[in-house]
């Protein structure tokens, strides 16, 4: 009795202590984007993604894109419905770790792309930064931006909506 | 070399043939651009018999429109809920991952009638195969998002594809859309290079929404590079854009 009533706190302590680190983590998640908030040009937990010089390791083991900092999935192998698709079945499986998704397996796939995406978490890469300069190279095309629908506007703010 | 340019879907598009045709042969212009038109009937949200509008009444649609919904899906899980075909009013509008996939498609076309050396461009969003007129890879230009007439990089692609999200056609498109005065202002540019042009596409503008996160998002995912420029015209780039850029 004595054995199961100290288990018992060692147990209520332990989840205790993890609802209050939860909670803790959700106070501190860096803010993106929330409704009815101005984004502010910089937030003190906004370090900028790409420097030349190590970035910040928080800022890359952190899910993407991050609006808290722990994942909103339970852990575990996910496999979804096959869909039935024009060129024949999609059948997805989704890897959820640490609460994030940490790999995308498609089981059946109609077309001839990737057959696995895998979202790693390697180490922070330093990213190259630079000031733009006019390029007067003869080209054959131009890639730019064009009006996507408004419907991606809306689009995006049910995501961002759901992200809150 | 030849060229046609027709406005399809709301933008231009732009086809450029540098293999020797065959008079006799299946005009591979037309082909490709009757099927645009296809699309846009298909796919249009603002057509009454579109799959799209069948969609949102509730009726029964293709297989195809079923493919698009999953391929949406897949993406939805893959940007973390960035894109979504999803509207507040319960409406779903898949032009966000139609473009890319079409413009895939019209490559095929064009392969399947034995063109080998193209490059589609729709709206800014060009697949690339083969070589140009002098016999070398594509050329293409990153256009500067300050100054519409100028490029700022120029990359060398040659079967890869290459799509730009960004703030600087018609206006501010994407913006904080709950504080409809706040811009998502911290980057106005994100270029994707990827294998081809959906699977650019279909990441630049989730990775632009999710302002200067995105460029690290497409850091993380094989087989994708990125170039992005923010607000003071600093622009950042994944640790392999340097091998199809020019300097």
């Amino acid at each position: 009795m004595r054995k199961f009533l100290l288990s018992a706190t060692v147990l209520t302590i332990f989840v205790v202590y993890a609802l209050h680190t939860n909670l803790e983590n959700e106070s501190a998640a860096p803010i993106v984007i929330k409704p009815n908030m101005i984004i502010p040009s910089s937030t003190p937990t906004d370090t900028p993604v790409a420097t030349l010089g190590p970035t910040p390791s928080n800022t890359f083991s952190t899910p993407v894109p991050v609006s808290t900092p722990q994942g909103r999935y339970r852990d575990g192998t996910y496999t979804g419905a096959v869909a039935d698709a024009f060129y024949g079945n999609v059948q997805v499986q989704v890897t959820i770790s640490g609460g994030n998704i940490t790999d995308v397996q498609f089981l059946q796939y109609p077309n001839d792309r990737s057959t696995s995406v895998f979202i790693n978490s390697q180490a922070t890469p330093l990213l190259r930064q630079e000031a733009i300069q006019a390029q007067s190279a003869q080209v054959d095309g131009v890639s730019g931006a064009t009006a996507t629908s408004g419907a991606f506007i809306q689009s995006l703010q049910s995501a961002l909506q759901q992200a809150s | 070399m030849t060229k046609k340019i027709e406005i399809v879907m709301g933008m231009p598009i732009t086809v450029v043939i540098t293999d020797n045709l065959q008079p006799s042969t299946i005009n591979p212009f037309e082909k490709v651009f009757a099927y645009f038109r296809e699309v846009d009937e298909k796919y249009s949200p603002f057509k009454e018999t579109s799959e799209v509008a069948k969609l949102n009444r509730g009726e029964k649609v293709s297989n195809e429109m079923k493919f698009i919904l999953s391929l949406s899906q897949d993406l939805r899980n893959l940007t973390d809920g960035y894109f979504d075909i999803k509207r507040p009013d319960g409406k779903i509008d898949p032009s966000g991952i139609v473009k890319g996939w079409a413009i895939l498609n019209a490559a095929k076309i064009l392969k399947n009638l034995a063109v080998k050396n193209f490059y589609i461009d729709a709206g800014g969003d060009v697949q690339t195969s083969g070589k140009n007129a002098e016999g070398k890879k594509w050329r293409l230009g990153i256009r500067n998002p300050f100054n519409k007439k100028e490029n700022i990089k120029v990359v060398c692609l040659s079967g890869e594809g290459i799509a730009t999200s960004g703030t600087y056609e018609r206006g501010q498109h994407i913006y904080d859309p709950v504080g409809k005065k706040n811009e998502i202002n911290d980057i106005v540019s994100l270029t994707v290079i990827g294998p081809n042009v959906f699977e650019a596409d279909k990441f630049a503008t989730p990775a632009f929404a999710m302002g200067k996160r995105g460029i690290e998002f497409i850091e993380k995912m094989p087989g994708l590079e990125g170039y992005m420029i923010d607000k003071e015209g600093i622009a950042t780039m994944t640790s392999g854009f340097s091998k199809y850029a020019i300097d």
